[in-house]
């Protein structure tokens, strides 16, 4: 259970590093919560709730990019080396990811918080079922960007790189994110998001039994 | 001519395809008359892309062991050529459907998946090049490759069919398999399909080819 200690351990170096910095969670909030207070100011009466659940997903979508791309972009050489003569590369990635997604939990539930309480009156009838969404929605995302800023990192050149190579491949992730919250919004029974579900749990497993395969390659410099 | 005969056949396939295509007697649907004759022409495209398309996944997770530059070029080759025939397969759609839907784009799933995929290797080669260092490019290279391929797999044949398409072989429209049951059909699409294969990884080769010989000469 080498694995298993190791991604234990890294996962709290993650979370001590965050915790002394508090650098990327208030970041990301405070972008999040400024992000819904313009949409509020800018659109005032919002249109239907099919606008309110887009609106929602777009700002997730920019919020996780620049969370979940601190992980790798950010890194310096030196602590690269450090993990990298200390654990596995599966260790790495499992560790990077599971903080990830606390992260992403974290963050977007806060977001969906406020975001229910400035556009109240949209507030989806099943509520629990939109909650799901939530949740599976900041596992698919931090699975994906993970991956890719480990890539766009690698490949030197930040932001413009990881926009690029990602949105390609979460544009299918968040159809299904779309069409999930949509039944929650119209409350629709859940044996009708059992599909969408089951899709979303299998894109994470092939996503991360690629990313596991792969990183090894990635990691070796 | 052990090199030569699936040119030749490629080739013999397509002008036939082409001739017979347009004169050969297809069944009188409502809404799509004579546009049915656009299935040997746009269809086709899609099976080559996704060939071609392959050939660089295999050719990506090979150049990760064995690092050599000849797997590199063919993986990138391979991809230049299934953009081709993915634009292709873009545009004859969008004829088919300014004639039969009005609009050349209706924003239909399957039109905006099909576009997406595309993206997704065009994503590809900005990736390449953004990376100036040609093993590391190589390396990277392959590794976004291969972890957009079931995505692309995903989009091109999962998600179409959890979303209602007008296109045809979804749902209750006319479809793909109610055409293909027609003999006479039969007889020019199946031909078509290899013939455009055999013709995309023809021009494959002939990328590569020149590719090779390029980088000989800057090595010189």
């Amino acid at each position: 259970m080498q694995l298993a200690k190791e991604v234990k351990y890294l996962i709290h170096k993650e979370v001590l590093l965050e915790w002394r910095s508090k650098y990327t969670i208030n970041g990301v909030l405070l972008y999040v919560v400024s992000t819904i207070f313009t949409c509020y100011l800018s659109f005032v009466s919002l249109g239907d709730k099919l606008t309110w659940n887009a609106l929602f997903w777009i700002i997730m979508l920019f919020a996780s990019i620049n969370g979940v791309s601190k992980s790798f972009l950010q890194e310096t050489k030196g602590q690269q080396l450090y993990s990298y003569v200390l654990a596995s590369p599966a260790a790495v990635l499992i560790s990077k990811t599971v903080y990830n997604t606390l992260l992403m939990l974290v963050l977007t539930t806060i977001a969906l918080g406020f975001y229910t309480l400035v556009f109240d009156s949209f507030t989806p009838p099943d509520l629990l079922l939109y909650y799901v969404a939530v949740i599976m929605g900041s596992i698919s995302f931090s699975t994906v960007f993970t991956m890719v800023s480990a890539i766009a990192s690698k490949a030197g050149n930040g932001g413009m790189l990881m926009a690029i190579l990602s949105f390609p491949i979460i544009i299918p992730v968040l159809i299904l994110l779309i069409k999930l919250a949509k039944n929650a919004v119209d409350g629709l029974p859940w044996e009708n998001s059992y599909d969408e579900i089951g899709m979303l749990l299998v894109v994470n497993v092939l996503t991360v039994a690629t990313s596991l395969l792969l990183f090894p390659y990635l990691w070796r410099d | 001519m052990n090199k030569t005969w699936w040119k030749i056949l490629g080739s013999v396939l397509v002008i036939y395809t082409a001739i017979a295509g347009l004169l050969l007697g297809v069944p009188r649907l409502p809404i799509l008359n004579e546009t049915i004759r656009n299935l040997y022409f746009h269809v086709p495209m899609w099976f080559a892309m996704i060939v071609l398309f392959s050939i660089s996944v295999f050719y990506s997770v090979k150049s990760l062991s064995t690092k050599s530059e000849i797997d590199d070029i063919k993986a990138v080759e391979s991809v230049n050529t299934g953009i081709i025939f993915g634009l292709l397969g873009l545009v004859t759609g969008a004829f088919w459907a300014k004639y039969t839907w009005g609009q050349f784009w209706s924003f239909d799933p399957k039109q905006n998946f099909a576009a997406i995929s595309v993206l997704l290797y065009f994503a590809y080669l900005i990736l390449r090049n953004a990376i100036d260092e040609e093993q590391k490019r190589a390396k990277i290279s392959a590794i976004y490759n291969i972890f957009a391929f079931p995505m692309m797999v995903v989009l091109l044949f999962v998600l179409p069919r959890l979303k209602d398409s007008l296109h045809p072989g979804n749902g209750g429209n006319p479809g793909f398999n109610s055409y293909d049951l027609d003999s006479r059909m039969r007889m020019v699409f199946y031909p078509a399909c290899l013939g455009w294969i055999l013709i995309g990884y023809w021009v494959y080769t002939i990328r590569f080819r020149l590719r090779s010989l390029e980088n000989k000469q800057q090595h010189h």
